[in-house]
């Protein structure tokens, strides 16, 4: 009898026990993040508090680089494995493996905080009220120059509400008198490009979600292929690469082999790191076009996903990362733009930044009332990443006399509608 | 095994020793070209069959819609035909380059040389280098601000914006594809050239034949099985060159060193929303052509066994 009391005490201890650690399997959460900005390095410190106050809830943050988040993550998710959460860029490419976090969140004060951007998260679907993420900061497309260079060709720098045209202009007087190799670089990115098209007028999207090839971005062609034809802009980035290949050249900036790089806000630590004290440098309010001066916004959403064994602790982790004290301490740490209303509104302090970051960042987040509600509707389109591939393979077409530019713009149109078809079949 | 035996029988048998290799193949080959097979009939950009509805010959009519083969822009998929045009020019080129190159090398590295095997080695070097490798330090050599530059401006003379230009970024395609591979076609074409005896020189040299007698008239004879074989590994390599030029060139300037598996990634991995149809199409058409190439081998050798 004593050994049947024995025997059942020892099977129901191992069965506990086995309870216990599977709920400890369950309580451990992968995130998957980069290290750039708002991402792995500066989430630690918040995620490791939020270990300590919640015993039993282990957190991966797992370093992985930008393009695995862009190309390999999409692949893994389709086929319902990844992560448990994510910190990603193409907020409504990837809408419909987001989890919807309102059951486990503060709803309120995400509708409060996030008003505009949760939106970019709900994809195709703009009745949808779902909370599919917490977005992390804003990011602001934008110019760097060389104020040294200015100064030394003794050429005025162009005042805000300078246009595309006038800063051309300026920036190769300065590379001619300065030997500078070239007056303007701008990333090979789709992204890039829509704040110079938006700026000349186009809307690449309409309402119905239907590609947009108007005046506008033929103008907008016309003259980017203009300035790599004259040697302001540098067949480097745009001319020698081809397809969908995203391609910078901050490096040419940060020697000075370029008067104006034209680039974007998530890389403003890395400016203050290493140019240092070697030039003065600015951030330029956004040049304008014959429509507006508008940049592309654009940033980072913490999601989870629906295939997660956890939701509820999927949802509580992200909602402990958005409350304010949280989300400030990362933002600062990360030197962007908040995301969060109330940061927006208080201001996020960067005690790591140098002065002249901080004014960078001033100058940049002084541009986010100016953006043109295409930029917007653009940033939240599903096929966004279609347009955007479609422009950066076309135009170097152009650039390399393959294709004219009507022709180019034809298949930038006829790509989107191709994509659009091969999704909706 | 004898109970087993029994059961089977003796002519039975070779197939329990062939089950595990049969249902690895099944497994990891055929079953990978079915599934390739199935997408490229289906559309969507969903990844689960269930979710692809069954849309026929609509990629392969995707592919194929054009006015005019011989001018890609009048097709609707203008990329797939540029890429195939593309690898049409690069593959001879790089595989009578590759061939020419190591054969030249392996014919230098069998001479009683000094440092031989330090040469040998040289040559194999690039093969261990990850692909990914060799781009990015071809890159550094070949970008505008590169080390080919410095040189160049070093000894007075222009620098050269390589990657720039079409004609030049097709030239190194070719060249840091040749030098990442050559070596072990190299190792190859060496061990063919060691197979040959001894005394068949030794007699041509009583004989007084000249250097170049020799080459053609007995080490490319007695070598051609060899050669054979490393032809058809080599274009069957430089059909599916995609890595070294992905990094290089991303497939530019333009489109000018696209190549087909370039454009198979893109369309199914790189691009949003992905295309899994229309990539699974282009890519069982390239199955096909390397099919195609892999039969000719087959009786290619079998023409070389029997005559």
């Amino acid at each position: 009898m004593k050994r049947t009391r024995i025997g059942l005490w020892a099977a129901s201890t191992l069965l506990a026990a086995t309870a216990l650690s599977g709920i400890a399997q369950a309580q451990e959460l992968t995130v998957f993040c980069d290290d750039i900005g708002f991402g792995c390095l500066t989430m630690d410190p918040v995620v490791k508090r939020y270990e300590s106050e919640n015993p039993g809830v282990k957190v991966k943050l797992e370093t992985v680089p930008y393009q695995s988040l862009v190309e390999s993550l999409p692949v893994q998710l389709e086929s319902g494995e990844g992560p448990d959460a994510a910190i990603i860029t193409d907020l409504g490419g990837l809408s419909r493996y987001y989890l919807d976090l309102t059951p486990y969140v503060n709803a309120a004060n995400f509708e409060k905080e996030y008003s505009q951007t949760l939106q970019w998260l709900r994809g195709s679907n703009p009745t949808s009220k779902a909370i599919n993420g917490m977005p992390t900061t804003l990011t602001v497309n934008g110019a760097y120059v060389n104020l040294t260079l200015f100064e030394q060709a003794g050429v005025p720098v162009p005042k805000e509400g300078a246009t595309w045209a006038e800063w051309a202009e300026a920036t190769r007087k300065v590379a001619k008198a300065t030997n500078t190799e070239y007056a303007m670089e701008m990333d090979r990115s789709g992204h890039r490009f829509a704040s110079l098209a938006i700026s000349y007028g186009a809307e690449l999207v309409d309402d119905q979600g239907k590609p947009v090839v108007d005046k506008g971005l033929k103008d907008a062609v016309e003259q980017f292929v203009a300035w790599h034809k004259d040697g302001t802009m540098p067949m480097d980035l745009w001319g020698a690469v081809g397809g969908a290949t995203h391609r910078e050249l901050f490096s040419d900036f940060l020697n000075a082999k370029t008067v104006l790089y034209f680039g974007g806000s998530w890389t403003l630590s890395q400016m203050d790191k290493e140019v240092g004290d070697l030039f003065d440098w600015q951030v330029a309010p956004a040049p304008c076009g014959p429509s507006s001066c508008t940049v592309m916004p654009g940033g980072g959403a913490l999601v989870g996903f629906k295939h997660t064994k956890q939701p509820e602790a999927v949802g509580k982790l992200i909602d402990y990362i958005a409350q304010s004290k949280n989300n400030a301490e990362i933002v600062s740490a990360a030197v962007e733009i908040p995301a969060a209303k109330s940061l927006i509104e208080n201001g996020v302090t960067y005690p790591s930044a140098s002065e002249r970051t901080q004014q960078s960042l001033s100058t940049f987040i002084a541009q986010i009332p100016k953006m043109a509600p295409a930029a917007y509707r653009f940033q939240g389109w599903r096929y966004q990443r279609a347009m955007m591939n479609a422009l950066t393979t076309r135009i170097s077409q152009v650039l390399n006399s393959e294709l004219e530019v009507d022709a180019a713009l034809d298949r930038v149109k006829q790509d989107v509608e191709l994509a659009i078809k091969a999704a909706g079949q | 095994m004898t109970g087993l035996q029994k059961i089977l029988g003796i002519r039975r048998m070779p197939w329990v020793f062939l089950l595990p290799n049969l249902l690895a193949v099944l497994f990891f080959s055929l079953l990978p070209v079915a599934i390739n097979v199935f997408y490229s009939v289906t559309g969507s950009d969903r990844l689960y069959p269930s979710e692809r509805p069954f849309i026929g010959s609509g990629n392969y009519e995707t592919l194929f819609d054009c006015t005019n083969y011989l001018d890609a822009s009048t097709c609707s998929s203008d990329l797939f035909w540029r890429a195939v045009g593309n690898s049409l020019v690069f593959v001879p080129i790089q595989v009578i380059c590759m061939i020419g190159v190591a054969l030249l090398a392996a014919v230098c590295l069998n001479r009683e040389i000094r440092g031989r095997g330090f040469f040998r080695a040289v040559f194999f070097f690039p093969v261990m280098l990850s692909p990914v490798v060799v781009a990015l330090t071809w890159q550094w050599i070949l970008q505008r601000n590169g080390a080919l530059n410095g040189i160049l401006t070093w000894l007075g003379l222009s620098p050269v914006n390589w990657l720039v230009f079409p004609n030049t970024a097709f030239f190194w395609s070719v060249f840091v594809t040749v030098w990442a591979h050559m070596g072990f076609y190299t190792i190859i074409l060496l061990a063919g050239l060691q197979s040959i005896p001894r005394d068949v020189y030794e007699a041509a040299k009583m004989d007084s034949a000249t250097n170049w007698r020799v080459f053609t008239r007995i080490t490319l004879p007695l070598l051609k099985p060899v050669l054979l074989v490393v032809f058809v590994l080599c274009v069957i390599r430089s059909v599916q060159t995609f890595d070294e030029l992905y990094v290089l060139t991303g497939g530019g300037p333009g489109s000018a060193t696209m190549l087909i598996v370039q454009y198979i990634y893109e369309v199914g991995f790189a691009v949003q929303p992905r295309n899994f149809g229309l990539a699974a199409a282009a890519s069982l058409l390239l199955g096909v052509v390397l099919l195609i190439f892999t039969g000719l081998q087959l009786r290619l050798s079998r023409n070389s066994q029997h005559g």
